[in-house]
């Protein structure tokens, strides 16, 4: 059949080798090649960021990439983020202070936040709040994630200066 | 909300992108950040017959500058832009970095592309605004050579563009750079497309204003420079008065004839005129320095 | 669900399952003269091309058994008529969705259009359907009063205005979608489902497709928000089952964003023109209202168009003593999608009304705006208190929820954020309501809906290690049932919360039930767990008195045990008991024929949960720009099971009210096509559009309920319209102009602005 390519992704650290359509975004690899369902779709058009996941490290909006083009790179989605049966801290956190409710953006989120806290980002609330604007949630006004990332932020730069000293 | 087939070519280098637009012919299209295009495709208004990925290309994601002239690789992304703390960049050219803020949100600017959002040519898209504020020339490559379109030629209607079929383009050349500047936009929503935009350049030497252009967004099918009031204010006294005669001239700019049809050029009218106002105000009080925003800080 | 674990329909594997993608109506109104399948058929990957001649011409029909209600039906698929742009007209069955959407953009359907209707204005010109020539689908005068009038003619002040609110959707992040199997084994349909009432659909599918009850099995799944929108049945769902059923392969639907904000159901749209009078000290002496809902093109099933008339003439008055009262409420047929009981369902409205009438009167008389609330409150020596509307009020916290909602916002400093001084301008609304909550059978029979919900059961059994799985016809979808659920179950079995299990959501595991919706949940069905938790602990405490040789009366069950009372020491750990009954059950004298479990049911006539919210909003004058950036709720749902849990129902319904306020409508052209089709033209607020909500805590217990608890989880989206449109007519206070609807965009605040000014008078608490 026309226009079908052999792909490898690596994906939470491991190699798959899959033959996809060009139109295949790459949420629907995931989601329908991968089995991993983690990545939800929201809107398909990127706005509401529910399918946002890590290529090479940046988030990206998985309805608005094709799978085939991310042959050869390394993906990060939330089922990666936990260390077996343990929650990261983010995950944690998110449970704490009542970050979700439904659980549908959820994963979205995770992953933005996750960029954002990989370049070291600030726990300033408002800034915080700035960056989180980027994907939408519809039951819990925001509030709970706001504050989940803000004090994650706040700890992991802690624990940078820390391991700086 | 699935895209309609395509085929997908993957390009290393320019001159294969050109060449395989060529051939492909012209409903095929160049896929860049892919945060315009992509979204269009899956709501089937765009159904391009093939697509060229041109992320592979290498040697196109860079920020040089050169004299007086800004040189921004067509496929630098808005992050790198917004997270320059080059003085190359600041000095003279401190408006992008700012601009590049109002870009959508943190995963869209870590993936859309300079390049392409001046080849889409949207009249909001804030790279569109700042190659007319800054005189920019458009590097582009086709079937003949490179050849350079200077912006006043580059945009010529809604989402149009004076690119020839197969035309790639490599840099967009920001000139003229001046101390102080600013791009102001108004959207209900956080990241949302403008309503309205407006970006200020200009120099002050012996407290009069010189050297003065001006930029609406969201008013016409293309970016709109304001002769009338870069006029005005070449040789006035910066200060609010300046200020509120500009962007009186500004909003003049505005008519129903210029705007989207949608019932509210009053509304846009005076927008704008509020945005020159401020644009103005806050372009005076000094180039922004790097803001440390999104994860920079 | 931090994992990516969770299961959403979507997230369900059937690799070999086909998708389907709809057809839609490309205009508001016409007749269909022929509809051409073939090019679609021949597309490889295809299965059927199906339209509703195919199926049998299938419906689905709501209805009230009342006079003044017109009944239409809704075709599955539309045959002769398309009443709305968006309308489903043909269904692709396809290996994937990317081919199914292939195949549906090569189906033509010709349509001779015809004039939309889109208001009460042109309803009868070409009227939606032709049972109703006049376009009104249900007209209801309620309370008429002869003497309303003449107590208006000598009212020192009256006041007539009218207030509108726009079109929105509840836009859950998980737009609908099922997944329809039929199961040869054991002759079923399996439909897993979006939704927040499995039960329902079932019926609903049951009916449509003329086949029994049993034969249909409806899953919910983890849902990814609902919050109205999946308390109805949709139509491609239950076309999603006739397919399944007749082509006896498993069918996906996932519905798109764009399906779900131009094709779902949407709910608000609304117009009020009231009369009210005052005496000279501000007490209401009467109001009347004439209200005017635009329905939409069908009556959603079951609950039927008549949901938002009705709630918004019956419940209007609120938490004040009106005096007269009288409501004509009708609903009108237009060439849109069809109207669901989206949050709030026409309080949203109501409360904006009376709260606009209150800060007019107000300023009118020169009374103070928390002043004139408190004269016209009813007061906690007045409960129960009954209105004009018939409606009787039992005790809430009205008063003392407006004073501390006052004191709060003075604590806070909002008065002098109010002065302002930067070139913004400030603005602090305050308002004050109740939500009838939990409406049981009997409240509910008062709508005489052919469905009539209301009650709710549930089973708690405990295994033999002692762990106990609840059932309830409820059916959660991140409301937190799973965890106030077991809180209640386990405090009347003395364990601890997490050795309980709800389980609901599954027509073959729950016998039946109403599902979730209109704030009833942890009040009726938790309310059922608590009777069948009773019930249980008491047979728990009978065998544990035998097995320590006392009456069943001295045991108590704490920590895990069954343990006699003043006698710490003689226990039995509920684990023994419970392995005792299942394995031993010899050794008893009694029970041996019965296991620990137990059923309850919950039927509670409906309690006012109540609030008062503040708002304090930003107006730039010279963008127009309104930005909420305080928010403090005072609220009082009775006994509070889980704090978290309601404080988060409380955030997220105060952002979707704030959305309404200011940023969210379903615009359409003249010609009836949709002009919001994206999340870039419908604006669904961001984090950075959503302020902290402070929120505080009264407590009056409900005696109506098993917990004490009332109904929350519309009060946010509920209050917040109005809470908003009071702030920015308080940010607006020297203008001439009043703002009456929502939502409010930037361009209405600068017409405002250019009205001219009045004299501002010093309005502090």
């Amino acid at each position: 059949m026309k226009d079908q390519h052999l792909v490898t992704l690596t994906v939470n650290g491991r190699e798959h080798e899959l033959v996809l359509e060009s139109r295949r975004t790459l949420a629907d690899t995931l989601r329908q090649e991968l089995g991993l369902t983690g990545t939800h779709l929201g809107c398909e058009h990127g706005i509401c960021g529910a399918c946002t996941v890590l290529l090479d490290g940046e988030p990206v909006r998985a309805c608005l990439v094709f799978g085939v083009q991310a042959d050869g790179r390394e993906i990060r989605t939330v089922e990666g983020l936990a260390d077996g049966d343990e929650l990261n801290d983010l995950q944690q956190a998110f449970s704490r202070h009542h970050g979700l409710q439904c659980g549908f953006c959820t994963p979205g989120f995770l992953m933005l936040a996750e960029a954002y806290l990989a370049g070291g980002g600030s726990a300033d609330p408002g800034e915080v709040r700035e960056v989180v604007s980027a994907n939408l949630c519809r039951c819990t006004g925001y509030q709970g994630i706001v504050e989940a990332v803000t004090e994650v932020a706040a700890r992991r730069r802690e624990q940078a200066a820390k391991a700086h000293d | 909300m699935k895209p309609a087939p395509f085929e997908y070519h993957r390009a290393y280098t320019p001159k294969e992108v050109t060449e395989l637009l060529l051939e492909l012919g012209e409903d095929a299209k160049i896929l860049a950040g892919g945060q315009s295009l992509v979204p269009m495709m899956n709501f089937r208004l765009a159904r391009p017959t093939a697509l060229v990925d041109i992320n592979p290309v290498s040697g196109l994601d860079y920020i040089r500058r050169d004299g007086d002239v800004l040189r921004v690789g067509a496929l630098t992304r808005h992050r790198s832009v917004e997270l320059s703390t080059e003085p190359d960049v600041h000095n003279g050219f401190s408006v992008l970095p700012g601009a590049a803020r109002w870009i959508g949100h943190f995963p869209i600017r870590s993936r859309g592309t300079v390049g392409g959002s001046i080849a889409h040519a949207d009249p909001t898209a804030e790279w569109c605004l700042l190659a007319r504020l800054y005189d920019a020339e458009i590097v582009v490559l086709g079937e003949h050579g490179t050849r350079t379109v200077p912006s006043d030629e580059w945009f010529t209607g809604f989402l149009t563009t004076a690119a020839l079929p197969g035309e790639l383009v490599l840099e967009t050349r920001f000139r003229r750079p001046r101390r102080h500047g600013t791009l102001l936009e108004y959207a209900r929503r956080r990241g949302d497309f403008a309503i309205a935009a407006v970006a200020v350049a200009f120099d002050i030497t012996d407290n009069r204003c010189h050297d003065v252009s001006m930029v609406l967004g969201g008013v016409a099918n293309e970016p709109l420079r304001v002769p009338e009031a870069e006029a005005y204010l070449e040789g006035a006294e910066p200060g609010e008065r300046a200020w509120a005669e500009a962007a009186r001239l500004a909003a003049e700019a505005v008519t129903p004839g210029t705007g989207p049809d949608d019932g509210d050029h009053g509304y846009r009218r005076h927008l704008v005129g509020t945005l020159a106002r401020r644009a103005l105000a806050e372009a005076q009080a000094g180039p922004a320095g790097p803001r440390p925003r999104g994860g920079a800080s | 669900m931090l994992r990516g674990a969770a299961t959403f329909v979507e997230d369900i594997p059937r690799p070999h399952a086909h998708h389907l993608a709809f057809v839609r109506s490309p205009v508001a109104a016409g007749r269909i003269a022929g509809i051409g399948t073939e090019d679609a058929r021949a597309v490889p990957g295809v299965l059927a091309v199906v339209t509703a001649a195919d199926l049998g011409h299938p419906s689905l029909t709501a209805v009230l058994e009342r006079d003044e209600f017109v009944p239409t039906s809704m075709p599955l698929l539309a045959h002769d008529r398309v009443r709305y742009a968006g309308e489903p007209v043909v269904a692709v069955v396809a290996e994937s969705r990317y081919v199914a959407e292939d195949a549906a953009e090569r189906v033509w359907c010709d349509i001779e259009e015809c004039d939309p209707v889109l208001s009460l204005a042109d309803a009868a010109s070409t009227p939606v359907h032709p049972e109703a020539p006049d376009g009104v689908l249900v007209d209801l005068q309620m309370f008429a009063d002869d003497l309303l009038d003449e107590s208006l003619a000598r009212a020192p002040l009256v006041l007539e205005e009218t207030f509108r609110s726009g079109r929105v959707t509840a836009a859950p992040m998980e737009a609908r979608a099922c997944l329809a199997e039929w199961r040869d084994r054991d002759e079923q349909l399996v439909l897993h489902c979006s939704t927040q009432v499995p039960h329902q659909v079932r019926t609903g599918v049951a009916q449509a497709l003329g086949i029994a009850e049993r034969q249909v099995r409806v899953v919910a799944p983890d849902v990814g928000g609902g919050f109205g929108l999946k308390c109805v049945v949709g139509r491609e769902e239950v076309v999603a089952a006739a397919v399944a059923a007749r082509w006896r392969v498993p069918v996906r639907w996932t519905e798109d964003r764009q399906e779900n904000l131009t094709a779902a159901f949407h709910g608000h749209e609304q117009e009020y023109r009231v009369r009210a009078g005052f005496d000279a000290e501000g007490r209401f002496v009467g109001v009347d209202a004439d209200i005017v809902c635009s329905v939409g093109a069908y009556s959603a099933y079951p609950f039927s168009c008549g949901v938002e008339p009705l709630m918004a003439a019956t419940e209007l008055p609120g938490v004040y003593k009106v005096g007269r009262y009288a409501a004509r409420a009708r609903g009108v047929a237009t060439n849109k999608p069809p109207t669901a009981p989206y949050r709030g369902v026409s309080r949203p409205q109501i409360v904006l009304v009376m709260e606009r009438l209150l800060d007019k009167a107000a300023r009118r008389l020169g009374i103070d705006r928390v002043e004139i609330r408190r004269r016209n409150t009813i007061a906690p020596h007045e409960f129960p208190y009954t209105g004009p509307n018939g409606i009787t009020y039992e005790p809430g916290s009205y008063l003392e929820a407006l004073e501390r909602c006052v004191r709060e916002v003075t604590d806070a400093g909002w008065w002098e954020r109010r002065a302002g001084g930067d070139g913004l301008r400030r603005g602090i609304g305050l308002v004050n309501f109740s939500e009838r909550t939990a409406y049981g059978t009997a409240t509910m029979g008062l709508r005489r809906m052919q469905m009539t919900p209301g009650f709710d059961v549930s089973h708690v059994r405990m295994d033999a290690s002692g762990d106990v799985v609840v059932t309830s016809g409820t059916c959660g979808h991140g409301q937190g049932h799973e965890t106030t659920f077991a809180q209640i179950v386990a405090d009347r079995l003395g364990i601890r919360p997490e050795r309980v299990k709800l389980r609901q959501g599954d027509t073959d595991l729950v016998s039946f039930g109403w599902g979730t919706w209109g704030s009833r949940s942890l009040v009726i069905g938790g309310g059922a767990a608590a009777v069948a938790a009773r019930t249980l602990a008491g047979r728990l405490k009978a065998i544990a008195g035998e097995l320590l040789e006392v009456g069943p009366g001295d045991i108590e069950l704490a920590d895990g045990y069954a343990r006699v009372r003043g006698v710490p020491e003689a226990r039995v750990a509920v684990e023994e008991i419970a392995a005792t009954v299942h394995f031993r059950s010899h050794t008893l004298s009694r029970h041996h024929d019965q296991l620990l479990e137990a059923r309850g049911a919950a039927d509670p006539p409906g309690m006012f949960s109540n609030a008062a919210h503040a708002a304090l909003v930003e107006v730039d004058p010279g963008t127009g720009d309104a930005r909420v950036v305080d928010y403090l709720v005072v609220e009082d749902c009775g006994v509070v099971v889980n704090p978290t849990v309601v404080d988060g129902q409380v955030r997220g319904g105060v952002a979707q009210g704030i959305a309404a306020a200011l940023y969210e409508e379903l615009t359409y052209s003249p010609e009836g096509q949709p002009l919001a089709g994206t999340f870039m033209d419908y604006l669904v607020p961001t984090a950075s559009e959503i302020p902290p909500v402070a929120v505080h805590h009264l407590q009056t217990p409900c005696e109506l309920t098993e917990t004490g608890a009332k109904g929350m989880g519309e009060g946010g989206t509920i209050g917040a319209p109005a809470a908003v449109l009071a702030a920015l007519n308080d940010a607006l206070r020297d203008c001439e102009a009043d703002l009456d609807h929502i939502p409010v965009r930037p361009a209405d605040i600068l017409r405002v602005l250019t009205t001219g000014t009045r004299t501002e008078r010093e309005d502090t608490a």
